[in-house]
């Protein structure tokens, strides 16, 4: 048996799996988790795919059943947002006044996306990180053709692109680097992916965003640094995310520069846990601190603070382990699935082993420090890319991998 | 221990294979997942819990 409290704050990917495992671990005391959209836990890499293509409908999108939630017996707070923590204490307060009293927290506040400054009210200016974001976009994409200039050709940008073009919409997609994804995935892969959006159809342009034109409060254009203006209906600002750390911050005691700063067991002090795109933490394996955002490590993590929390209050005779994980990411575009294992950001080094644009085919090899960190790959058979896996589950010396990866693919 | 699967909901990951290789297999052409055994003996079980948890598409359904 146990009483008290443990709090976990933010309801989507991470803070579902965190209450699971946490009474899959035998927590039977109070259990609060706090979010601030008004939605049951949903999934969010659809909103880009399945959602905005409008093949699936908000309610596909759903985490559990609400049957699956009664059972786990929750003090749920949606639409209610945790304004501060005071981890010495281990207090959460919410944005009423409410002062929780906790014996652990578990923090899972993701990530927001960022925006322009200035541009909030201005129709047809659109992010892409919620549910609420998505159908908004989506209705401007439901009907007749639009100009949608997507400023940002990182992940999402991309997404978003393909999902727009696909369905008739005049699409300029606008990037710092003229490969789109190339930050992420390097050369190799960033031109195939030119290739595709350009056999798409999708005009893609290099330049900074600087602001927008409006008329009568709607959105008319984009204006890009170099003094160059582009007309749009429709703009989707996919410029990147910042970590929901603003409620964290009054906390000396903890470190929020780029996410809450955690040890290798994912605690940022006693009785403290992060998981998913919010949690930066160390990875024994990797010799550094990472933060993931990536759809599966939301839930891996999470399931790891929660055990690692009940171990540390004494709830289970398990001695906390580290999280030491291989990162697992994909996206969709055109039909094309990208997957990659391990770690690509932070790379000093990619290299390129297939490439074959007309096949859609492509392998490459990410690594830092003449180790091999991480590989990504496109259509190849799924046994085949479930095996280049284990080529970078433990960052090794670069040649090893390499020749590894190329045996894999069958590349020269 | 009944598993179902929610094939359009499967994004191809494969971590499911990777944790319950004798659950679950994965189609050849697009990676879909393929059912192997929708009442595994006891000894899986812990697995299936494991691939239902991790599978990043929510599309592994375990009933009781
Ligand atoms: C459009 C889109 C497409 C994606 N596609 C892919 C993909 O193809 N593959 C992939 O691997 N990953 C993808 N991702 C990433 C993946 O969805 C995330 O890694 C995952 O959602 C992270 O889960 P999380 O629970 O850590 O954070 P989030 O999902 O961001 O959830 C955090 C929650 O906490 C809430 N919150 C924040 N602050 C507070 C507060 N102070 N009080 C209360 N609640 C708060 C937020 O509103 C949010 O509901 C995609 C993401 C998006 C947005
Ligand atoms: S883990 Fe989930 S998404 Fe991946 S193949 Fe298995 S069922 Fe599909």
């Amino acid at each position: 048996m146990t009483d008290g409290r443990i709090a976990v704050v933010g309801a989507s990917a991470a803070g579902l799996a965190a209450v699971e495992a946490l009474r899959r671990g035998g927590w039977t005391g109070a259990l609060t988790l706090i979010g601030d959209e008004p939605h049951l836990p949903y999934d969010r890499p659809p909103l880009s795919k399945q959602l905005l293509s409008g093949d699936w409908q908000a309610d596909r999108l759903g985490l559990r059943t609400t049957d699956q939630l009664d059972a786990l017996d929750l003090d749920l707070r949606l639409g209610t947002r945790a304004t501060a923590l005071d981890a010495g204490t281990r207090t959460v307060t919410l944005a009423d006044g409410e002062r929780l009293a906790c014996d652990g927290v578990i923090v899972a506040t993701g990530v927001r996306a960022r925006t322009l400054p200035g541009v909030a009210g201005t129709a047809g200016i659109h992010t892409l990180r919620t549910l609420d974001d998505a159908l908004g976009l989506q209705t401007w994409l439901s009907g007749a053709e639009r100009r949608l200039v997507v400023a940002g050709n990182g992940v999402l940008g991309c997404e978003a692109a393909a999902v727009a073009r696909e369905l008739g919409h005049k699409v300029t997609l606008v990037g710092r680097d003229p490969l789109p994804m190339r930050r992420l995935v390097g050369d190799g892969t960033g031109t195939l992916l030119a290739t595709e959006h350009e056999r798409h159809g999708v005009r893609m342009l290099t330049g900074v965003l600087d602001g927008v034109e409006t008329a009568d409060g709607h959105v008319t254009g984009v204006r890009l640094t170099d003094g160059s203006t582009l007309p749009a209906d429709t703009v989707l600002v996919a410029i990147g995310s910042e970590p929901a750390v603003d409620w964290l911050r009054a906390d000396a005691a903890l470190d929020t520069t780029d996410g809450l700063r955690c040890d290798e067991f994912c605690a940022a002090a006693p009785g403290i846990y992060a998981a998913g795109d919010v949690a930066r933490w160390y990875h024994p394996g990797h010799g550094r601190h990472l933060r993931i955002e990536h759809r599966m490590n939301a839930t891996e993590q999470a399931m790891t603070a929660a055990r690692n929390l009940l171990a540390e209050l004494g709830v289970t005779e398990d001695e906390r382990r580290p999280f030491t994980p291989v990162p697992y990411f994909w996206s969709d575009q055109y039909g094309m699935k990208l997957q990659a294992y391990g770690v690509l950001a932070g790379a000093d080094r990619a290299e390129t082993v297939l490439l074959d644009a007309g096949e859609r085919r492509v392998a490459a090899l990410y690594g830092r420090d003449g180790l091999a960190t991480g590989v990504l790959a496109a259509g190849l058979p799924p046994r085949q890319i479930r095996g280049l896996r284990a080529v970078i589950a433990t960052p090794g010396p670069w040649d090893e991998a390499h020749a590894r990866l190329l045996a894999a693919v069958g590349g020269e | 221990m009944n598993i179902t699967l929610d094939e359009d909901k499967c994004c191809a990951a494969g971590q499911c294979v990777l944790v319950a290789p004798e659950v679950f297999d994965q189609r050849d052409e697009d990676g879909i997942v393929v059912l192997l055994d929708a009442q595994p003996p006891a000894e899986q079980h812990a697995a299936v819990h494991e691939a239902a948890a991790i599978c990043p598409a929510a599309a592994i359904q375990v009933h009781a």
